[in-house]
């Protein structure tokens, strides 16, 4: 292949690990922009989620449209139930401090990962991507999952963006974030609130989860690639800035995918994470974060 | 209606302020909280939106224990705060902070017209980010902010804190017209010639307890409590 279609390739891979990345930075950009705190666990509810639609997709075996959309809605449930439990009996009681809440999410981390290996086991299981056409290009053929997993992406982010910005619910949640003891004297429920921003946060992490599968399999320790990356992409975003979380998962996604199909997946993360060492040496606020207040 | 503190202790941690203060207040009536820097008024407010935890007293509205309540369900009681320093969400517009204040107690565009026309200044600034409103306009979201609760009792803290006179007289003037309309306000205030003209009654506050409550008539008379607890004479500070 020449390097015109190679590029084209490059990218698309690219736009793809962008998308799925910039959903999962998002959740943990909320959750962190939020309630102040760092989910150390924030991978292991994108691999809960993936692990999760392999259950879900092979209760309905020959399937695979249905269990895809049984996966979708299922595993975000379920994994929102677990992050409001885990916000209610652990979080609330270390009142949100941030260095307690590191190590709880640490140990949290470790919690969901072996009672994932405990249950599911140490192999990785491959799900049936829902539907099957390839877009054929003169020089190769691409994958239309691919493009369903673009375009689903695109959707979330989308409505997540409408919510935070356009809804009552999305305001509560800011007000919330900006000053929680007046929020709390105009009548918001801070505690609820807080669940259900933890509980939206890792729900994001899982439907990425959910959208990766049939293209990555299911395994126990898949949570940590998401996890990096998503800490380099807040980081570079500039902390708890939304907008900037997307648009540095669009560098980082697109950069990641070029420089791993040219050359390795190593070294991609390699120069990602050399990339936002150097960034926050000249702009300690990230590429896109305001000036601290 | 009534609003009743009894006896209330607490304070941040193991920092006690509040050591048993009482007051009570009852529609379309005016009650400051005089005192020095730290005697504990500000906590008092805070005691009574349930912001800070009570060892022990109560606060009644009405008969009701609001001291039992989670924080977020007292103002849905018909309890609006002007908080010292004002503390608008200042990232936000003053559109979406007066909607955060009609969201309390689900109250539409009829309150929203109502607490405007107080504050027609407002009404041409709606789409503006808050914080970058005047410290007089500021102040005037954060009283508009409350009334959006159509609150039954409005807690002001310092509301003239770095105000103009002129902006200092349409504070008053609320008052004056939530007062006609039967509405209950607390007044924390350090300027003495302010409080006496907006209160019926003043309380001082020292240490965390009322010492000693009297009219504004009756401080005029002898501005004997007015050197003691707040260490000025009526003119000046
Ligand atoms: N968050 C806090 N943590 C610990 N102590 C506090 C806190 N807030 C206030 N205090 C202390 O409580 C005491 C009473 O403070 P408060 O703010 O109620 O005073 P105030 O009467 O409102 O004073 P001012 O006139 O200066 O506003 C002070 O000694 C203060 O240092
Ligand atoms: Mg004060």
């Amino acid at each position: 292949m020449s390097f015109g279609p190679h590029l084209l390739l490059a990218l698309l891979e690219g736009t793809v690990t962008a998308f799925v990345l910039a959903l999962t930075a998002l959740g943990l950009s909320l959750v962190f922009g939020v309630m102040r705190i760092v989910n150390v666990a924030h991978g292991e509810f994108f691999m809960l989620g993936a692990v999760l639609a392999w259950a879900f997709s092979s209760l309905v075996p020959g399937m695979p449209a249905l269990g895809f959309l049984l996966a979708l809605v299922g595993s975000a449930l379920v994994v929102g139930t677990v992050a409001i439990a885990a916000d209610r009996l652990i979080l609330r009681r270390l009142n949100y401090a941030p260095e307690a809440t590191i190590v709880a999410t640490i140990g949290l981390l470790y919690i969901i990962q072996q009672v994932v290996l405990t249950v599911y086991g140490p192999n990785a299981h491959p799900v049936v991507p829902p539907i099957n056409f390839r877009v054929v290009f003169p020089w190769f053929g691409y994958s239309g999952y691919k493009l369903v997993v673009i375009g689903a992406s695109a959707a979330l982010l989308g409505a997540t963006w409408y919510t935070l910005t356009r809804t009552r619910l999305g305001l509560i949640m800011r007000a919330t974030q900006f000053d929680r003891e007046t929020a709390q004297s105009f009548g918001i429920p801070v505690d609820r609130v807080y669940s259900a921003v933890f509980a939206l946060g890792a729900m994001l992490a899982a439907v990425a989860g959910v959208l990766i599968v049939p293209i990555q399999q299911a395994h126990y320790l898949m949570g940590l690639d998401p996890l990096l990356l998503s800490f380099i992409v807040v980081i570079l975003g500039g902390l708890g800035n939304l907008r900037g979380t997307v648009m540095a998962a669009f560098v980082i996604g697109l950069s990641d995918g070029v420089i791993s199909v040219f050359f390795s997946a190593t070294l991609a993360k390699i120069i990602a994470t050399l990339f936002v060492a150097l960034v926050l040496v000249v702009r300690r606020e990230g590429l896109f974060g305001e000036k601290a207040r | 209606m009534m609003l009743r503190v009894e006896a209330i202790a607490g304070g941040y941690g193991n920092v006690q302020v509040l050591r048993g203060l009482s007051f009570d207040l009852a529609g379309g009536e005016v009650l400051c909280l005089l005192g020095r820097n730290g005697a504990g008024k500000t906590t008092a407010l805070k005691a009574i939106m349930g912001l800070i935890r009570l060892h022990s007293g109560k606060v009644l509205l009405d008969g009701t224990d609001l001291s039992a309540l989670p924080a977020h369900e007292i103002p849905k009681r018909g309890i609006a705060y002007v908080p010292q320093g004002r503390r608008l969400f200042s990232e936000l517009t003053v559109e979406e902070n007066l909607t955060l204040g009609l969201m309390t107690r689900n109250h539409g565009q009829e309150t929203l017209d109502r607490v405007l026309a107080l504050f027609p200044v407002l009404r041409e600034r709606l789409k503006q980010v808050s914080g970058t409103l005047s410290g007089g306009e500021q102040e005037m979201l954060a009283i508009a902010r409350a009334l959006c609760v159509e609150p039954k009792v409005l807690l002001l803290d310092e509301p003239s804190e770095g105000l103009m006179p002129a902006a200092v007289a349409a504070v008053l003037d609320t008052v004056h017209a939530l007062k006609a309309q039967g509405v209950a306000t607390i007044l924390v205030e350090q300027r003495v010639e302010l409080a006496l003209s907006a209160a019926d009654r003043v309380t001082f506050i020292e240490n965390g307890v009322a010492r000693e409550t009297a009219t504004p008539a009756a401080l005029r008379a002898d501005p004997a409590p007015l050197h003691h607890y707040v260490g000025v004479g009526l003119h000046g500070r």
